[in-house]
């Protein structure tokens, strides 16, 4: 008879992280996105992102994890972050004279849409922050239990 | 006056919590106990008037709580250190540490007395911050516009240590299959 | 005055474990310890007397504002330096994960000793 391996964490982690991680990822965009006018920014939102990813690591196992957001298309992810940060600073520089200059319009305060290329600056920081911080945490957590995974399937044969 | 006694106490607990980390033995605890320190430090940002940095500080701390957790729980599960010898004597370090700390006493009498800043340059970005960035949060207009080169050159120092954890943690493909091996072999 | 101090002190602890411990990750937390100190610091210095925080809501006068918000460029400062922090954490776990996975220890001594 074949006895299925559990990956991941008990039933209960499982139901809790399924409640959960709705509510992290929008107060991580919201935190983001808001980041102009009240306290977070690109940092803390970009973090508690990549801490959602990782809760589903700890929860589910590597492969569900893996089928979402796999290493590579992470690693794409975090240079196409760092990538916007420089374009956005030539643009600056093409558009302004100075580079990293502020180039949209500055709108009234306390609008969603104001403070010029403030919101895409922290979107651009949360895409690298987080997605650098996912990769490192699979490279940590991940590579010593591909070793031993290995092992105990050829042992198993 | 409150919130200097409050500062104090939360110092206090900070400096309890990090004796604790330093000399117990068992791994897990230390580390445990340096998170404990990180959440103290997110409190004492609160009271000092600094939600932004509360935020980072919190988030920052479970995530290198988790990291930290990961270096200690290791595949022998190692977790005692061992007894050790000390580098120097304890009586040296002692007079070392004390004259260091009566040195830094009088050192800090010469800063401005505490609660009164000095805001030369403040005091342009909060006067002219709504007008010249208009977003209501002045520590965002500072960090995202008044002085973006910080915060570009934060972005590629993160960027560089993380693929240097990364080139440190990559293992040659050599190690893990063996038709790599064979490969090499034929050439 | 004294806050200064207590944060000094709190320095000086992360130093002694940076220094006179002998396992790798009692190092490591040395150096955080001595990074919640040095961030703390900062912030001390930018601290007003019954001051707010520098975000402004909508109820609020600017000119009050102006008069009574604490200053935000030490804050600025510290919210690179805690990020930066945590680069620098992770890099210094891998390094004492593959410490502990070519030495079998993480105990320096015997690191030192085993060299090569």
């Amino acid at each position: 008879m074949k006895k299925r391996k559990q990956s991941g964490m008990t039933f209960i982690v499982k139901t809790i992280t399924n409640l959960i991680i709705g509510f992290m990822m929008v107060f991580g965009a919201y935190v983001v996105l808001y980041g102009h006018i009240t306290p977070g920014g690109g940092f803390p939102g970009g973090v508690m992102i990549a801490l959602a990813y990782i809760l589903i690591t700890l929860a589910y196992g590597r492969k569900v994890v893996e089928s979402m957001v796999s290493g590579v298309a992470g690693s794409i992810c975090d240079d196409v972050g760092a990538l916007a940060i420089l374009i956005l600073g030539v643009v600056g520089l093409l558009l302004g004279g100075t580079f990293l200059f502020n180039f949209l319009p500055k709108g009234t305060p306390f609008d969603l849409f104001s403070a010029g290329h403030i919101i895409l600056y922290n979107l651009a920081i949360t895409v690298k922050v987080g997605m650098s911080l996912y990769i490192v945490f699979l490279a940590l957590a991940i590579l010593q239990r591909v070793v031993t995974e290995d092992e105990t399937q050829e042992v198993g044969k | 006056m409150e919130t200097i006694i409050i500062l104090h106490l939360l110092l206090g607990f900070m400096i309890i919590g990090s004796v604790i980390t330093i000399e117990i033995r068992n791994m897990l605890s230390a580390v445990i106990a340096v998170g404990a320190v990180g959440f103290i430090l997110a409190m004492a940002f609160l009271f000092l008037g600094a939600p932004d940095i509360a935020i980072t500080q919190v988030i920052v701390e479970v995530l290198s709580l988790i990291i930290l957790i990961r270096a200690t729980i290791n595949v022998d599960n190692e977790a005692i250190e061992k007894k050790e010898e000390h580098v120097l004597s304890n009586r040296t370090t002692l007079i070392f540490v004390g004259i260091i700390l009566v040195f830094a006493w009088f050192a800090f009498h010469s800063l401005r007395p505490f609660g009164e800043p000095l805001m030369r340059i403040s005091n342009f970005y909060l006067i002219h911050g709504l007008a010249e960035v208009g977003a209501a949060n002045f520590v965002t207009s500072v960090i995202l516009d008044f002085r973006a080169y910080d915060t570009f050159g934060e972005a590629m120092v993160l960027f560089v240590s993380i693929s240097g954890a990364f080139a440190i943690l990559r293992r040659w493909k050599r190690e893990q299959h063996k038709d790599f091996l064979r490969i090499d072999r034929e050439h | 005055m004294t806050l200064y101090f207590l944060d000094f002190v709190l320095l000086i602890i992360g130093l002694y474990a940076l220094v006179v411990k002998r396992h790798i990750v009692k190092k490591i937390l040395g150096v955080a310890i001595m990074e919640y100190a040095v961030n703390l610091f900062l912030i001390l210095l930018g601290f007003k007397k019954a001051g707010i925080a520098p975000i402004l809501t909508k109820d609020m006068d600017l000119q009050t504002f102006i008069q009574t918000a604490v200053d935000p460029l030490p804050q600025a400062l510290v919210l690179t330096s805690i990020v930066i922090g945590l680069g620098t954490l992770a890099l210094m776990v891998a390094m004492a994960i593959r410490l502990y996975e070519r030495y079998g220890t993480f105990d320096m001594e015997e690191i030192n000793r085993l060299r090569g």
